[in-house]
């Protein structure tokens, strides 16, 4: 067997590497998806919120033998909705409120977590991720809840775009801001909790906003960025597992530096606004200056110059 | 006497526990484009925002057509200040303008041959069809202002309000804006706020001079009297911004 087939073949001889697949892959595609229009809002640090407040309801879950991703959905969605309520004041802006909730939410999970026995561990699982020790029950559950998270991505999509386009005039339209907003964090929050078992609490935030953001670099259109975002999201997941079973280190640390290396070459080579695209632009701009002899300072316009 | 899109009779507004209008009364007839002047804070936007139904009024009264601002939903076209509107989102101009058209899509269905000529058309009074495909990031501030233009028209509405659409264009786009403006005029009717006075002098059939109420309302050679200017934007004496307009004493 050749040394290429045995790196592909060999961590599926086991079933725990069969589960982390699966949810790694999951949790790729559906973080991509979502995270489109979380990039694209400008909404990276509610993404971070809510995965730090998703913390509280893992502890409660853990602490009475609950279902963990039930637990931190739960948490993260009571958090997402006191955010998005709070938010309402105009004296204070999204951030700070964000930046209220997030801490508490946290700092309420390491309290009910250290009455625990068994708590360094669990903490760890938490904060790293645990996908070598996933089960047949949390792989179907992030597939179900996957399903219906991208039904409701499909049927809310054009409604968001809208809303994110022009607040004002979409409220004008009459449509229910608010609802959508809310919506919006519920879906952020429960993409987060089902992707925390591959890479953890704090390294999850890479898998909701890195593909999304390659696939922005990548394209100037939304449908085609919806569909690399996921592609982008899964293909490093699985790529960062294989590197973690061949070279025996973390999978959740590996995943992340797999989707970040992504984002380089992307921000590198994309079509263009890459920086091998502005290069050769600046490049064909002064050539076609100096044949021609006349200065190539930025293009005018047809509208400007009427 | 025809019936106006618009009618604003004894209007008061409150935001915040202050007092944002008091006792507006304002007509909009098909044919018109009245331009809304005033100083900062003066209630232009308020005002908008009242007829478009985000702001509830304290007392009196807005008619579209007959209709309160909630049962005009989707049918005023509104095209907000540049600064409002995401251009770096991934869409192209002809989605941009589709997106305006989402309260007569409706939920969960795709944008039918209405809606395409709907945009279609909103294109071409704007001159955008060449464009139509281009990413809005690409655009310059006259094409983006005709963008939102157009995502108005696509509405197809009887009356369109317009917030400080020439700020930030150079000359050249203003002029081309304001031959769009006159052209739009013919079948609908045109509220306009802006800062540029002497540019609303001269393309507005009729000016309303509003600071929380209306100060004068009537056709800019009516508006000579300088006095009138002076307690709209509560100044004193400033020889420079009277002779802009031409209201000297």
């Amino acid at each position: 067997m050749s040394a290429v087939s045995d790196f592909l073949t060999a961590p599926w001889e086991h079933v725990f590497m069969q589960r982390a697949f699966l949810v790694a892959a999951m949790s790729g595609i559906i973080c991509g998806v979502i995270g489109s229009h979380v990039v694209l809002r400008g909404m990276a640090f509610i993404g971070d919120a809510v995965a730090h407040s998703a913390f509280p309801g893992v502890a409660v879950a853990f602490v009475f033998q609950w279902n963990l991703t039930l637990g931190g959905a739960v948490a993260g969605l009571i958090t997402a909705l006191l955010v998005a309520v709070f938010s309402q004041n105009r004296r204070l802006k999204e951030d700070s409120v964000i930046g209220v909730f997030f801490a508490a939410a946290f700092g309420l999970g390491i309290v009910i977590l250290s009455t625990a026995p068994g708590y360094s561990g669990s903490l760890e699982s938490f904060l790293f991720g645990q996908i070598l020790g996933i089960s047949d029950g949390d792989v179907a559950t992030v597939a179900v809840a996957g399903a219906l998270l991208l039904l409701v991505t499909l049927v809310l999509n054009k409604e968001l775009v809208a809303v994110g386009l022009d607040r004002e005039t979409a409220r004008a339209a009459g449509l229910p801001t608010f609802a959508l907003d809310i919506a919006l964090y519920a879906m952020v929050t429960i993409a987060i909790v089902i992707s925390i078992q591959a890479v953890g609490n704090i390294l999850v935030l890479a898998l909701l906003i890195t593909p999304a953001a390659c696939a922005r670099l990548l394209t100037d259109r939304l449908g085609v960025m919806m569909i690399l975002g996921p592609i982008i999201g899964g293909g490093a997941s699985i790529t960062g597992l294989y590197l973690s079973f061949s070279l025996n280190v973390a999978a959740g640390g590996m995943i992340v530096l797999v989707v970040t290396a992504f984002f380089l070459i992307c921000w590198c080579v994309a079509p263009r606004h890459g920086l091998i695209a502005r290069f050769r632009t600046a490049a064909l701009r002064r050539a076609a200056g100096a044949a021609t002899g006349v200065p190539s300072e930025g293009t005018s316009d047809p509208i400007t110059v009427a | 006497m025809t019936e106006p899109v618009l009618a604003v009779d004894d209007l008061t507004v409150e935001l915040g526990g202050r007092r944002a209008l008091a006792g507006v009364r304002l007509r909009v007839g098909g044919g018109e484009l009245v331009g809304l002047i005033g100083p900062n804070g003066a209630g232009k936007t308020t005002l908008l925002r009242s007829v478009l139904g985000l702001i509830p009024a304290s007392s009196g009264r807005i008619r579209i057509e007959g209709a309160p601002p909630a049962a005009a939903r989707g049918t005023v076209g509104y095209v907000p200040q540049r600064h409002e509107f995401a251009w770096d989102f991934p869409i192209s101009v002809e989605k941009a303008v589709m997106s305006g058209r989402i309260h007569r899509i409706g939920r969960l269905r795709r944008p039918g041959r209405a809606d395409r000529e709907a945009v279609d058309e909103a294109l071409e009074r704007v001159n955008l069809t060449a464009l139509r495909r281009r990413p809005l990031g690409e655009l310059s501030g006259g094409q983006r202002q005709r963008v939102l233009v157009a995502r108005a028209l696509a509405l197809r509405p009887r009356l369109l309000l317009l917030d400080e659409p020439f700020t930030g264009l150079d000359v050249p786009t203003q002029e081309l804006l304001t031959e769009l403006f006159q052209h739009l005029r013919k079948d609908k009717a045109l509220l306009m706020t802006t800062h540029d006075l002497a540019a609303a002098a001269a393309m507005c059939g009729r000016l309303c001079l509003l600071n929380q109420t209306v100060i004068a309302d009537g056709p800019p050679s009516e508006l000579r009297d300088p006095a009138v200017w002076l307690r709209a934007f509560g100044i004193t004496q400033s020889e420079r911004f009277l002779d802009s307009l031409g209201a000297t004493s």
